[in-house]
């Protein structure tokens, strides 16, 4: 196979793009073009990332010290349950599969837009409703029952705004419904001519995987809020002990979906690492097949571990048996990814640009998150650390050192591709950096902490955790300073920033290669037909080298 | 379906043909089916559990609910879907008033089952077997008979609800069939609103005998 | 408690973050030690793991890294590697897996001979009852060396009873009895915390355990005012409500005599058993109709409401003491 000779190369001369066919307002709030309501949600998830965060300094303003002397035990219960639900459902769950997927997963398969354009514009629309009912529920007092809602607490005895929050998050979960069953559809039926499920990018596989478990877990999430708002409107008693009712049953529907939920989160960023792994060793990733499996057995065995949130919940010891051994079974699968990433390097050439520097910070922080995640399977040690410290850190190391990370690399990568600028480098390595320093000052003193016995959710603690909790918010401090800077440069980048040539990676993939930068509004000037597999990069070889090893030398 | 990609007729912009269209569109709705069932799934669990822990109270509850009502409204619900078959039958044969005839069936008999369901649910009402503050079975307050109830009362709830929304959808086919959209999307919407309609259905064929009929071979 | 997880313990302790900021929790019963062992393996694991992810990933990255004229070298993937990468961490996670059911279940496996103290959670305290009659406030005081079982019951939402210095903790939930156990080592005064969130004073539902060697234990006993115990309050109680009424040995009683059916299996009228246990009771007082025993009517009226949760727990102490003449059943 060789390059695509310049009679058949598309024409990238400078040309209207998606963002400049219209200007008008109406042409943005009514758009069905799927990179402009990428763009939409990556203005959503902004703002709630910074609102998330904001509660996030809040309370780690009040862990400095011993003594719950900044805010009172109600507001500090508020301010990590808000943290908690803005930062999942309002972030976590829709940032990149609603920003880069809704980007990237049409054009990575040559497809000219989404199965359902005008579903996907209502996706966006259910989850900013949502998320205005929550704000408003936020804003006019609160919820302090922790994003977990566990009953009897925000069923009968919580004084807040359960139920609004309720009705918001149960409103959102449709958005990632309605963005499954997109995405789903897309990939099985848009695929261009020659896109064989085995030469798509990995990117895609994940964010099919996690379409799979977004479509079939969210309606559990559903009905189980709506049961609870049932319960706290009506007192349906449904699971009010006084009428046989049981909590542990809350538990048991509330984790079904969200434990897969933490798949929904992390799959996607993995999609990305993927890309940048390729992208920046120029090589194809090591055992496509295996890694793109693995994003099903993901999913796969996600849907049956939830009762590893309940291990002392009273279920009995032998589902605590099964759910344990499952729980192992399912870190295998993120274990051979990991593999399969650092063995592409090997031999690669490897650029140490932006983006590759989270793909770096992500590969260490979500080991070691993934590590800290055994840790709670293993029945005997969750019986001391769950419901810790120790959960704290293992997953902010997953979702922050791990999908975060992955999100501003993915960010960074294809920024020049959805904005046909380029951002400052220099100032993208530092904040690479700084973010990294940050957050591991944050939150490795935590795993400590929660050895140590400090309980989650405390407003205060004794004063022997003190010097620990200090560090852990001074790393906070310079955690957000991190966030605050790729905000600023890339937001600068827009209006200042150099122009982005057509492909500045160089990278495979029918986005640089066949689509121009910025794309226009039906992504390709023709329908791609595809003749090469996946991370081709060996096509460009010389023929003495490209003769492709299928052993490790 | 519609010009707001930009293209003209039954073909959207951003398929490559019709066949491809409705394949998108059949697959979509099979998946959407899927969700729904995970939808009912967790009051079907819930279900589940609270009758294996309260069987007594769950059949005494289940007596209290009357037989002959929820047959004669499975074999409404039956009779609809049949009629929702004749009117997709009819759309492919691109007949208007066929067409019109038997969604406006299916609607009638699903209007039939939402009646009938009002008289049953004020049947509840007057007996306060509503779950809440009022609840009383058998003159007494609390009790697991009120789970029951309150699964009951989700689980037709959220089921009445669906077939509200089907009605609706039926009735807005029933105006694109008088303006003789018979184009292929136009068919294929029929079609997909059945299989919409039958999976409605089907869920009620497993409230009817989980709901109405325990306890009663006692 | 084995002697290099004590060796561990120790140096940890004593070397930075001692006293004022330790960095390890005290270790101080029987289940610690084993627990602290498996910790520290998972630890080697992950260091071990972590050390090699990054030295691969950054010595690949430097090693490899990009130079003008040189190509990366296409490299599919193998099969063998992959094998290796799956089977040896499926191994290690079974070895971890099942290390740690096993120490599990010497934390469910609750001992023989087991002294029994009723433990009640509300917003925001905790209610300790001992079985000679003292009852604490948020406080826990155990002789060493004797292994504690603990009754836990909430009045309200779900908590949950933490001592991290014994390594156990078990949610509390409201509607039914969970259970912990376990053995102090060293005499000390431990952290008790709630470690399920339960409200605005979650933070503050916490306490002291205070473990005492035989001699102080005593002396705590002998010195703290003891009310009746929760055997004796029960019995006055069954009289009070006019249990023994239904529930007595006559024949044509209403009731099953309650006499020696602690632990057995009981036959219910609508098919299938339950067994005679402290939850079975507890439902059987609040809600009779639920589980009706085989030969009897839905005679018994419901006590719910005037039956609080400590009084349930004496009366289920009381039953429990009724043993049959043949003698002492499984506790549950």
């Amino acid at each position: 196979m060789t390059a695509p000779s310049a009679s058949t190369a598309p024409s990238f001369a400078p040309r209207d793009n998606y963002l400049t066919a219209d200007y008008s307002w109406r042409s943005w709030l009514l758009t069905v073009d799927h990179k402009r309501i990428g763009i939409l949600y990556l203005l959503s998830v902004t703002g709630f990332f910074f609102l998330g965060g904001l509660f996030a300094v809040l309370l780690r303003l009040e862990l400095a010290t011993p003594q719950g002397d900044l805010v009172q035990a109600e507001t500090y219960n508020k301010l990590f349950t808000m943290h908690g639900l803005v930062m999942i459902f309002f972030f976590l769950v829709p940032s990149i599969p609603g920003v880069l997927g809704n980007f990237f997963v049409p054009i990575m398969i040559g497809a000219k837009d989404m199965a359902f354009p005008r579903l996907n514009l209502l996706s966006w629309y259910v989850y900013m409703i949502g998320g205005l009912v929550s704000f408003l529920a936020i804003i006019t007092g609160g919820v302090d029952t922790g994003w977990t809602f566990y009953a009897p607490y925000s069923s009968t005895y919580a004084n807040s705004n359960v139920a609004l929050t309720a009705v918001g998050v149960f409103i959102t979960g449709f958005s990632s419904i309605l963005t499954g069953l997109n995405i789903i559809v897309t990939v099985h039926k848009m695929r261009a001519p020659g896109m064989t499920w085995f030469r798509m990018p990995l990117f895609v596989w994940a964010h099919y995987a996690t379409s799979v478990i977004m479509v079939l877990g969210t309606p559990v999430l559903a009905i189980t809020i709506l049961l609870l708002a049932l319960e706290r409107l009506f007192h349906i008693g449904i699971f009010d002990p006084k009428l046989g009712g049981d909590p542990v049953l809350f538990q048991h529907l509330f984790w079904f979906y969200s434990h897969p939920a933490v798949y929904i989160m992390i799959l996607p960023a993995m999609g990305v690492i993927s890309e940048l792994v390729a992208a920046f060793s120029r090589k194809r990733i090591f055992g496509y097949s295996f890694v793109a499996f693995s994003s099903l057995a993901i999913a796969v065995l996600g849907f049956l571990v939830w009762g590893h949130h309940m291990f002392l919940s009273g279920q009995s010891v032998y589902a605590g048996v099964v759910f344990s051994v499952l729980s192992f079974l399912v870190a295998i699968p993120s274990a051979v990814k990991v593999f399969n990433w650092s063995a592409t390097l090997y031999k690669g050439s490897v650029q140490l640009s932006t983006p590759m520097m989270y793909v770096i910070g992500f590969l260490g922080l979500f080991t070691i998150g993934g590590l800290t995640g055994l840790f709670l399977a293993c029945l005997g040690l969750d019986v001391h650390v769950h419901d810790t410290y120790f959960v704290v850190a293992h997953f902010h190391y997953i979702m922050v050192g791990g999908a975060v990370m992955a999100f501003l690399g993915g960010i960074h990568y294809w920024w020049p591709k959805m904005f046909g600028k380029m951002y400052p480098e220099g100032l993208g390595k530092v904040s690479a950096v700084v973010i990294f320093i940050g957050f591991n000052l944050t939150f490795f003193p935590q795993f400590l902490l929660g050895y140590l016995g400090m309980p989650r959710r405390y407003h205060a603690y004794p004063e022997e955790f003190g010097v620990l909790n200090v560090l852990s918010s001074a790393g906070a401090s310079i955690l957000g300073i991190g966030y605050l800077l790729p905000m600023a440069y890339l937001l600068w980048s827009l209006r200042y920033g150099a122009e982005a040539e057509q492909n500045p990676w160089g990278a495979k993939g029918l986005e640089w290669e066949k689509a121009p930068t910025p794309p226009p509004t039906f992504n390709f000037d023709a329908t791609p037909v595809v003749t090469q597999e996946a991370y081709a990069y060996a096509d460009d070889l010389p023929p003495e080298e490209s003769r492709t090893q299928a052993r490790l030398v | 379906m519609s010009d707001s990609y930009g293209g003209h007729g039954a073909l959207a912009h951003h398929f490559e043909d019709l066949e491809q269209q409705r394949e998108a569109h059949t697959l979509g709705m099979w998946a959407f089916l899927v969700t729904e069932i995970l939808f009912f799934g967790g009051l079907f669990a819930a279900y589940v559990v609270y009758r294996s822990a309260y069987p007594e109270a769950f059949a005494n509850a289940s007596n209290q609910l009357d037989p002959v009502l929820g047959g004669i409204n499975t074999a409404v619900l039956i009779g609809s879907s049949f009629t929702m078959v004749l009117a997709v039958h009819a759309a492919q044969q691109r007949r208007k008033w066929a067409i019109f005839g038997w969604l406006w069936a299916t609607i009638v008999l699903g209007t039939a089952f939402l009646g009938v369901k009002y008289v049953e649910y004020h049947h509840k009402w007057e007996h306060h077997l509503i779950p809440g503050p009022n609840f009383l079975f058998e003159g007494q307050p609390g009790g697991s008979e009120q789970l029951f109830f309150a699964l009951y009362f989700s689980m037709t709830g959220l089921h009445a609800f669906h077939m509200v929304i089907g009605a609706g959808i039926l009735v807005w086919l029933s105006v694109l069939a008088l303006k003789g959209r018979f184009d292929e999307p136009g068919r294929n919407a029929v079609e997909m609103t059945g299989l919409y309609w039958h999976f409605v259905d089907l869920v009620w064929i497993f409230l009817f005998p989980l709901l109405y009929l325990l306890g009663r071979h006692q | 408690m084995s002697p290099l997880s004590g060796f561990f313990a120790l140096a940890v302790q004593t070397y930075p973050g001692s006293g004022n900021a330790p960095l390890f929790p005290p270790s101080a019963s029987t289940i610690s030690g084993e627990v602290d062992a498996l910790y520290w393996f998972l630890i080697g694991v992950s260091v071990f793991f972590s050390a090699l992810i990054c030295a691969l990933v950054i010595g690949f990255s430097v090693r490899f890294r990009r130079r003008p004229g040189v190509h990366a070298t296409p490299i599919e993937g193998s099969m063998a590697l992959e094998l290796l990468w799956t089977v040896v961490p499926l191994g290690i996670a079974m070895v971890i897996f099942i290390w740690g059911a096993k120490v599990y279940f010497r934390t469910v496996k609750v001992p023989s001979n087991a002294m029994q103290i009723d433990i009640t959670g509300k917003q925001w305290m905790w209610k300790a009852q001992h079985p000679t009659g003292q009852r604490e406030i948020n406080d826990l005081h155990v002789p060493v060396g004797v292994p504690i079982k603990l009754r836990m019951i909430s009045e309200d939402v779900i908590h949950s009873y933490f001592i991290p210095a014994f390594r156990i903790k078990r949610d509390v939930v409201p509607g039914r009895y969970s259970s912990a156990w376990f053995e102090a080592t060293e005499p000390g005064e431990y952290h008790l915390f709630c470690a399920e969130y339960c409200g605005t004073k979650h933070s503050q539902m916490i306490g002291r355990v205070y473990a005492l060697d035989p001699v102080e234990y005593q002396r705590w006993l002998s010195g703290t005012v003891a009310g009746e115990t929760p055997k004796q309050a029960g019995e006055k109680l069954f009289a009070s409500l006019r249990c023994d009424t239904c529930h007595n040995a006559q024949s044509g009683a209403r009731g099953p005599d309650l006499a020696g059916l602690w632990g057995s299996e009981v036959e219910l009228r609508s098919g299938g058993s339950v067994r005679f246990d402290a939850d079975y009771v507890r439902e059987s007082i609040l809600n009779p109709a639920a589980k009706i025993v085989k030969g009897y009517e839905p005679l018994m009226p419901s006590y719910s409401g005037q039956v609080s949760e400590e009084q349930m727990l004496a009366l289920i102490a009381y039953l429990e003491s009724l043993s049959a003449p043949q003698g002492a059943k499984d506790r549950p």
